[in-house]
């Protein structure tokens, strides 16, 4: 038999049964078919077409320029969140509510003010262009280009996991740390770290994902040279404005397989921190 | 090994916190910082942990300049309120942190290490839980291995800041009788911090009243019982009742009788607030009894103990504690003499020129305001 409180948790109700169905149709409609396609796209004229797309010179050099962007702008954005989280969590300081907005406005700003504002500061007739071209150095329509506008628009997503989380711990455990002879290396290391490694990998997870899905802020400042300046979502546009559809969408398998990798590992990170958390409450009943 | 703190000076923005602190704490010594919030207290345990850092003043151990050196290179044990512990590792692990941490050199061997985890967790009682991590353990348990942890290092100091605020009243007077045996069994150094008069009393050598940044009053238990040095120091140790009196001689004059003010020594004779305890206060209800003609309003039980609450024709009210026998002979709405066997003089109270006799009920917030 089934328990009593289970029971009402069955779907057995008529008006459950429609919106449950209408929920899983909508969903199939919008993202389950889209994803659909882009397989059946992508393997159309089958797994050697398929496969072909990447020994693409262009195709490997905007997958090599996508993993390179994203090595450099993930480890600087979990630099700035974790120094970000650490000040405003830890200090009392003026600015404090102006720096959490601050952190804040790439998540509200178009993506194309992202790139552009870039474009206004290093293009040729920016404030510093005449500066750069006299020095030789070449950011926009260049790779670090497309790395400033990829951490503009990710700089807030390590910083955000972690600020309430440091928060919420206070800086008991530090202080605990340190008089009972921790150097600030070690209390960071065996005290503050593990303490929030599940959030801190959950934001890299996030950061990553954007950065190496970014469109918007890259299409502005890359100047769309094949082999050279395109990553792997401008890669694709490319292929699919020269009606390349396998290549197209062989490409964006390969995007739509990192989105999928990327939110299987964030729901079991969630497990783990909920399960981290919940430990606290389930056990201590268990004491007498 | 002396702890010697000299004129300590501390302002946070325009809010001094500590105002000229001077204190000297002997070796093995129990010491309490008793006061309300905002005392300085808090503040005055963080100078010595290294956490803040003094505007002014000096702090020495044995000579030794404390404030040049940081906190990790103080060797105290400190204790939370909220205990502190790390979340993420066992008991075990935590009580070892000190000793893990330490330079190659100075670390002892693994074993050594084990060795003295067991010795404190035997200590503390809590022998059996060294694999556990602290939130599957009760508030009792953790603020165990939050000591525990503390002393691993055998600290010069172990300071401790209101140890038992977070546990239910149960828990914190047993914790408190296992924190006074081991200080007896550790003999280290301990500076508790709380604003419970009851927990202060009953746990320290001496106790340090704060005030507004200040010492009001520095001395073993009974002596802050018997010779309060303020009016604060007697409000703040206990409930009080307020009546108007006139000094003459060193002795407070009320309608009916005369009592001994014990504190402040030589008031100034005049009219003032006498302060004074329910358990000094004393009801008659002999047809020839001396002292204040009160009415008795209510009379309230607390374990064996009665609170009869009094209405004098002033309007004031008073509460007198009797044991449940004395009680018994009294009634709600009988009318009878109250006196008090001693008293101690506001003269905060009786200084103010808005001072109206008719105003002044019992309570120790009123004087504590002051």
């Amino acid at each position: 038999m089934i328990p009593r409180g289970l029971e009402h948790r069955r779907v057995n109700s008529p008006t459950a049964v429609i919106l449950v169905t209408l929920a899983l149709a909508w969903l199939a409609l919008i993202i389950g078919a889209p994803l659909a396609t882009v397989v059946v796209e992508a393997f159309g004229k089958g797994l050697d077409a398929f496969l072909a797309a990447f020994r693409e010179p262009d195709a490997l050099a905007s997958i090599r320029l996508t993993l390179l962007v994203a090595a450099i702008a993930v480890p600087l954005n979990a630099a700035f969140g974790l120094a970000a989280a650490w000040s405003i969590a830890r200090f009392e300081f003026r600015g404090k509510a102006a720096l959490l907005t601050l952190i804040d406005l790439p998540l509200s700003m178009s993506p194309v003010v992202a790139g552009l504002v870039w474009v206004l500061l290093f293009g040729a007739r920016g404030w510093f262009g005449p500066l750069l071209e006299v020095a030789g150095v070449k950011v926009i329509f260049a790779v670090p280009g497309i790395i400033l506008g990829t951490i503009l628009v990710t700089v807030p997503l390590i910083a955000r996991e972690l600020i309430p989380l440091m928060t919420e711990q206070g800086a008991d455990e530090e202080l605990a740390a340190t008089t009972l002879g921790a150097g600030g290396w070690t209390v960071f290391r065996r005290v503050t770290l593990p303490n929030i490694r599940w959030a801190l990998l959950h934001g890299v997870l996030l950061c990553n994902a954007r950065a190496m899905g970014e469109f918007g802020a890259v299409s502005v400042v890359s100047g769309h040279i094949r082999g050279l300046t395109e990553t792997l979502p401008l890669h694709v546009e490319a292929l699919y404005n020269d009606y390349d559809f396998v290549g197209a969408f062989s490409a964006a398998t390969l995007l739509a397989g990192l989105a999928v990798v990327t939110l299987v590992a964030k729901t079991v990170l969630e497990q783990l921190i909920r399960a981290g958390q919940a430990v606290k409450p389930a056990q201590e009943l268990a004491i007498p | 090994m002396t702890l010697t703190i000299d004129g300590v000076y501390k302002q946070f923005g325009r809010f001094p916190a500590l105002t000229g602190i001077s204190l000297d704490v002997r070796d093995g010594e129990f010491i309490s910082l008793l006061g309300p919030s905002g005392s300085g207290k808090t503040t005055l345990l963080r100078v010595l942990a290294g956490l803040d850092r003094p505007d002014h003043g000096c702090v020495f151990l044995n000579g030794v300049d404390f404030l040049a050196l940081s906190a990790r290179e103080r060797r105290i044990g400190l204790v939370f309120q909220q205990y502190a512990l790390f979340r993420h590792m066992t008991v075990a692990r935590n009580i070892a942190f000190g000793l893990e941490v330490r330079p190659r050199a100075t670390r002892p061997s693994r074993a050594a290490i084990q060795a003295r985890v067991s010795e404190l967790l035997a200590l503390t009682q809590i022998e059996g839980l060294g694999d556990r991590y602290p939130a599957q353990l009760s508030g009792g348990q953790r603020q165990r291995v939050a000591v525990a942890r503390a002393l691993a290092v055998e600290p010069q100091l172990l300071l401790l800041d209101e140890p038992f605020g977070a546990l239910d009243a149960k828990v914190r007077k047993e914790l408190r009788g296992e924190l006074r045996r081991i200080h007896d069994a550790t003999g280290v150094t301990t500076i508790l911090v709380t604003h419970d008069q009851e927990e202060a009393m009953a746990l320290a050598d001496r106790v340090v009243l704060m005030n507004q940044g200040r010492i009001e009053q520095i001395g073993s238990p009974a002596e802050l019982d018997t010779a309060p040095a303020s009016p604060f120091v007697f409000t703040f140790l206990g409930e009080t009742n307020r009546l108007p009196c006139e000094v003459t001689a060193g002795a407070a004059r009320f309608e009916g009788f005369v009592a001994p003010v014990i504190s402040p020594a030589g008031a100034a004779d005049g009219r003032a607030t006498a302060l004074f305890r329910p358990e000094d206060t004393r009801l008659d209800a002999g047809p020839h009894a001396e002292g204040l003609p009160v009415r008795i309003v209510e009379i309230r039980g607390r374990g064996s103990l009665r609170l009869v609450e009094c209405q004098a024709l002033s309007g004031h009210r008073l509460v007198a504690e009797l044991s449940e026998a004395a009680a018994g002979a009294f009634e709600a709405g009988q009318r009878v003499r109250l006196t008090a066997r001693r008293v101690v003089i506001d003269t905060v109270a009786a200084a103010r020129p808005d001072w109206n006799p008719e105003a002044g009920g019992r309570g120790a917030p009123a004087a504590a305001a002051h």
